[in-house]
């Protein structure tokens, strides 16, 4: 068997299967069970480093599952595809490489601290990236919403792994409530297409309206899908879930949160870029500004007069997401009026490239907060204070994300949120000018954060955080400065890819449909 | 018109789910508004499905009464139900989950009213 060919399923069947082993090797012994999460996760870290590699070197790839030749996608004597068909192209293969990374750092911080209940955690934890990684890679419209599902309800699950403190399961609730109402639109509108088609491979679809042009039922199915994505991907004012679940999950869950959230803005990408493509009205550009614009805004207000510390982080996130819809709002617009190289591929690759510094910046606050809150047992701002005494490497840590999420210059922030004020800026300066105004609006509210934790005298004496959690953090902040120093490199070798796919979508319906 | 009766149903269910979501301050109510409108949902997938006198789709088993050259108007296709039965799985674990947190919200605020479970506000 050649492993290369079957790589897209190994990476969603190895989580997978590792998840459901998981309660069985927790009744051996916790190290093994530790073992086998890690050996699983890493594993199917390095069958996506070689899947990224393999689809940025030789085009999209194709698998099409249980057919005996996997990339044979349209049966013989059939006309369409009808199997189950994994279409991985530069942006699906970027998410999926974001998703494993986060999960893989968000895996070793769990290691220091989940003891109890471990075994229910980790089969949740590995099921969330099961989820992510089947939204990313499938490119079947029922198999996303599958998938949707799966991550919803793992997530939802992990939100509450405190169900002890009753808050958690309020968030969870809503998260649920939200998700599943979500998710039966995304069903609705499948099943609209599906009336109108007969098809469910998003290739074969968007080939469909292509030739026959926007009927009534794709545009009621298109609100549909934007309606559903956008509310999972928590665009202001559909926000309200995502300060509550990314607030009360237990510490990494927070981080890996935000790649399930950027799994539904992937889909978004997927619905207005390649199914819809060019018969799209600029009425949807618009409104991807628009929420932009409200997020940005409602998150940075909404961060200045919070009290408990993961709260603000979240906030921050709802205003990260303004900055990646902003600057995706703005690309498809230029997009559809054939101005590609005037801003549109700019401000592509600076959202492309925002929605991996987002996922560092708010992940790495998520980590410090998260430590701080497993130390002192204290989430509230007001009661915090002096612990840069005692954590040291804590304090440095989260002044690397303060100044990441703040987008100060040696950071990655700073790399991606110039190339949006750049781009953003050729459509209307009003935009360029909401943009910068909330950056700065977010450095003062971090630099609050950071006065009223770590300065000021010593309350009490605590230790600095476990050694596996610091690491964890170490990696992160790594690749912060990493892409801050050199963005070049992570721009021309993964960003561009992504970018490419989005705008040419005619090779992504031509792999499938010949 | 009575083959539009189906589709009728479906937008009555999906008004009264979606109803139900917004307007009931329970949260078992709320649950039973997400049940009706995946009901709904699930009611016009396997409506786009129906023929009428169709048989399923498998050629080896026949009904007797209908030569193979009838097949393509008869037989009816079976992705619209496989999509169903998916979806209801799916349904019955995201309704488990939501009445076990409905569970554990009752037991520790002691109430169920929506407008009261406000510790996560602003």
């Amino acid at each position: 068997m050649n492993v290369m060919e079957h790589l897209p399923a190994l990476i969603i069947a190895i989580p997978l299967l590792a998840a459901f082993l998981t309660p069985l090797v927790d009744k051996i012994s916790k190290k093994v069970r530790n073992a086998v999460v890690f050996i699983a996760l890493a594993a199917t870290f390095i069958l996506t480093i070689f899947l990224v590699q393999d689809v940025f070197e030789n085009g999209i790839m194709i698998y099409v599952m249980g057919a005996s030749n996997p990339t044979q996608t349209i049966p013989m004597q059939a006309a369409v595809p009808i199997r189950i068909v994994l279409e991985i192209d530069g942006l699906s293969a970027f998410m999926a490489l974001i998703s494993v990374l986060i999960a893989l750092i968000g895996l070793i911080y769990s290691f220091s601290h989940v003891e109890e209940r471990g075994g229910k955690f980790y089969t949740l934890f590995l099921l969330m990236l099961v989820g992510m990684l089947g939204m990313e890679l499938t490119g079947d419209l029922f198999n996303l919403f599958v998938f949707l599902e799966i991550a919803s309800i793992a997530s939802a699950a992990l939100i509450t792994y405190e169900f002890k403190r009753g808050s958690t399961t309020e968030a969870a609730l809503k998260y649920i409530v939200i998700s599943s109402i979500a998710a039966l639109f995304v069903l609705f509108a499948i099943g609209l297409l599906y009336g109108e088609y007969d098809l469910l491979n998003m290739a074969a679809i968007a080939k469909a309206i292509k030739i026959t042009g926007l009927s009534n039922i794709d545009m009621i199915a298109l609100i549909l899908f934007f309606a559903a994505f956008a509310m999972k991907a928590g665009a202001a004012p559909m926000h309200m879930w995502m300060p509550d679940a990314y607030g009360e999950a237990p510490g990494a869950v927070s981080m890996v949160l935000i790649a399930v959230t950027q799994a539904s803005l992937y889909a978004l990408l997927r619905v207005c870029f390649t199914i819809y493509a060019d018969s799209l009205h600029v009425v949807i550009p618009a409104a991807i500004i628009i929420f932009g614009l409200i997020s940005i805004f409602i998150g940075v207000t909404m961060a200045l007069i919070q009290d408990d510390i993961k709260r603000l982080i979240a906030y921050a996130a709802v205003a990260e997401v303004g900055y990646i819809l902003l600057a995706i709002g703005v690309g498809l617009y230029g997009v559809l009026n054939n101005e590609v190289e005037l801003y549109a591929r700019k401000a592509l690759q600076g959202g492309i490239f925002h929605i991996f510094n987002d996922i560092l910046d708010i992940g790495l606050l998520f980590l410090v907060a998260g430590g701080i809150i497993y130390i002192t047992k204290e989430r509230n701002l007001n009661k915090l204070g002096g612990l840069a005494h005692s954590m040291k490497y804590t304090s440095i840590l989260f002044l690397i994300g303060l100044a990441a999420v703040a987008g100060l210059p040696p950071m990655n922030g700073f790399a991606s949120k110039i190339m949006i004020y750049e781009s953003v800026y050729k459509v209307s300066p009003i935009l360029s000018i909401v943009a910068i105004l909330a950056s700065i609006i977010m450095l003062a509210i971090f630099v609050k954060i950071f006065h009223s934790v770590f300065t000021g005298p010593k309350i009490s004496e605590q230790k600095d955080v476990p050694k596996l959690m610091l690491a964890s953090m170490i990696i992160l902040a790594a690749l912060i400065i990493f892409f801050g120093l050199f963005p070049d490199i992570i721009i021309n070798n993964i960003v561009n890819p992504a970018v490419n796919a989005l705008i040419e979508n005619a090779a992504y319906i031509s792999n499938v449909m010949g | 018109m009575i083959y539009n009766l189906p589709f009728l149903t479906v937008v009555a269910l999906i008004a009264i789910g979606m109803y139900a979501i917004i307007f009931k301050r329970n949260l078992i109510k709320i649950a039973v508004g997400i049940t009706i409108l995946e009901s709904g949902v699930n009611l016009f997938l396997i409506t786009l499905g129906y023929r009428e006198g169709g048989v399923a789709p498998i050629f080896t088993n026949l009904p007797p009464g209908i030569s193979p050259d009838q097949i393509p108007e008869k037989m009816v296709l079976p992705v619209p139900q496989a999509l169903t039965l998916t979806s209801i799985v799916i349904g019955v674990a995201v309704l488990a989950l939501i009445l076990s947190f409905t569970i554990n919200i009752y037991r520790k605020y002691g109430t169920l009213d929506a407008g009261k479970i406000r510790r996560l506000k602003e």
